[in-house]
């Protein structure tokens, strides 16, 4: 109990870390998703092209190679990042095909009918995407980006590859320094709190639209 | 008064509507009756604006429009589709509202008051707050003819009002189109139910498939 004690601040520092990347992603994330998953519906082909290999890219590579190519690689063309921002960088991009894929899923389930009557009552494109299609999209994808979210906690600790120190990598620390694996137990714990933290939030979310169908 | 003019339409190579003319007088109504596949619906959309003609011209009140892209002046068409098209988010007061204070830039409360009046008048008033979901074809239907009234049209368009109704439903929505013409609505009802549509016609317009 005392050890724990001992090792918990550097642990909570490390999930402070965590915590940042996981925010600013969600929250860069998720608009950016919209907007590329609205664009891949436009009848612009150069776009719909440019999204698509983009997306094959994103998905097609670990995210762990991601990382590694924006903090190490994109130096060579003359972009450097610190290594904070390579990692939300990567984050961003990453997730970001994700969610536009998931969003992509979540436009196409919308009838066409829903667009015609609101053309009829001479709404905007943009009056019927944010008052009618983006709420009816956002219910039916909220379990699907509910995954992805989970998700994000864990990929977090991906950060370390180029030296950042999150969670994972405080309990590494603490495991090789006193040899043991008291710290990764207490790391495993915090990783469940935060997913369930996660968990409930989606879950007030999932009820808050459940009021229509 | 809405005039048709040489109205044609094709889908690929086909002819679905070919030359069609047809006058509806202001606070009448016309009904479209025919087989299925004869372009009654196409008809319907190329008045609303939701299909372009390949031909022939549209003139209201003796001015000539464009439906597909006029949709932005005053010449306003309501439609009330076959299934309806309420939206799912949106409570029956703001499926009523919104687009009388989006487009028209009504204030909210008057778009309420108007909604709420409008409702009161197909019966309509206990629903305001309640989701579509929670509704029965019928009442769908009502407040999908409301959130088109609301938008005050001058002209009203149906889809085949009655393919998901049982005749008592039937019977209702033809007291209601009945009451809507006698306070001034143009309406054009696209119906294969030729009992129906001779019950409430001021006009009748036959259409038959082409080959």
């Amino acid at each position: 109990m005392h050890y724990f004690s001992e090792i918990l601040p550097s642990l909570i520092s490390g999930t402070g870390m965590t915590l940042s990347i996981f925010f600013w992603t969600i929250i860069v994330s998720v608009p950016l998703g919209i907007l590329v998953g609205l664009g891949m519906k436009t009848k612009f082909k150069p776009l719909t092209w440019l999204i698509d290999i983009y997306v094959w890219l994103m998905r097609g590579t670990p995210l762990l190679l991601q990382l590694i190519f924006v903090f190490y690689g994109l130096p060579i063309i003359g972009i450097v990042f610190q290594r904070y921002d390579a990692a939300l960088f990567a984050f961003i991009l990453n997730y970001t095909a994700y969610f536009a894929e998931i969003f992509r899923g979540g436009l196409q389930a919308i009838p066409i009918g829903q667009y015609e009557s609101a053309r009829v009552l001479r709404l905007t494109r943009w009056q019927t995407l944010r008052k009618i299609v983006i709420p009816q999209v956002v219910k039916i994808v909220l379990p699907s980006i509910g995954n992805e979210v989970i998700n994000l906690v864990k990929d977090s600790s991906l950060v370390y590859v180029i030296g950042l120190g999150d969670l994972l990598r405080a309990g590494n620390v603490a495991m090789a320094r006193d040899v043991t694996i008291a710290p990764m137990l207490l790391v495993g714990v915090i990783y469940l709190l935060l997913t369930a933290v996660c968990t409930l939030a989606l879950h007030q979310l999932e009820k808050h639209y459940s009021a229509w169908r | 008064m809405l005039e048709l003019k040489g109205i044609t339409k094709k889908f690929g190579g086909k002819t679905i509507l070919d030359d069609v003319n047809l006058t509806v007088e202001d606070g009448k109504i016309l009904t479209i009756v025919g087989p299925s596949g004869a372009g009654k619906t196409t008809l319907l959309r190329c008045i609303s604006g939701l299909a372009e003609v390949d031909g022939g011209k549209f003139i209201l009140d003796g001015q000539t429009f464009d439906p597909a892209t006029n949709r932005d002046n005053d010449a306003v068409i309501g439609v009330v589709f076959q299934d309806y098209q309420l939206f799912p988010n949106l409570t029956v007061l703001q499926n009523v509202t919104l687009a009388p204070t989006m487009v028209l830039k009504q204030s909210t409360n008057d778009a309420k008051r108007e909604g709420k009046r409008l409702l009161d008048q197909l019966n309509l008033s206990d629903k305001a707050d309640l989701y579509p979901y929670e509704l029965s074809g019928g009442q769908k239907q009502r407040v999908a003819i409301v959130r088109a009234l609301a938008m005050h049209p001058k002209l009203l368009c149906y889809d085949e009002p009655t393919s998901a109704l049982d005749p008592d439903l039937r019977r209702e929505v033809q007291q209601i189109i009945v009451k809507l013409r006698d306070e001034g609505i143009t309406q054009i009802v696209v119906t294969h139910d030729i009992p129906f549509a001779e019950a409430i016609a001021d006009q009748m317009m036959r259409v038959e498939p082409k080959n």
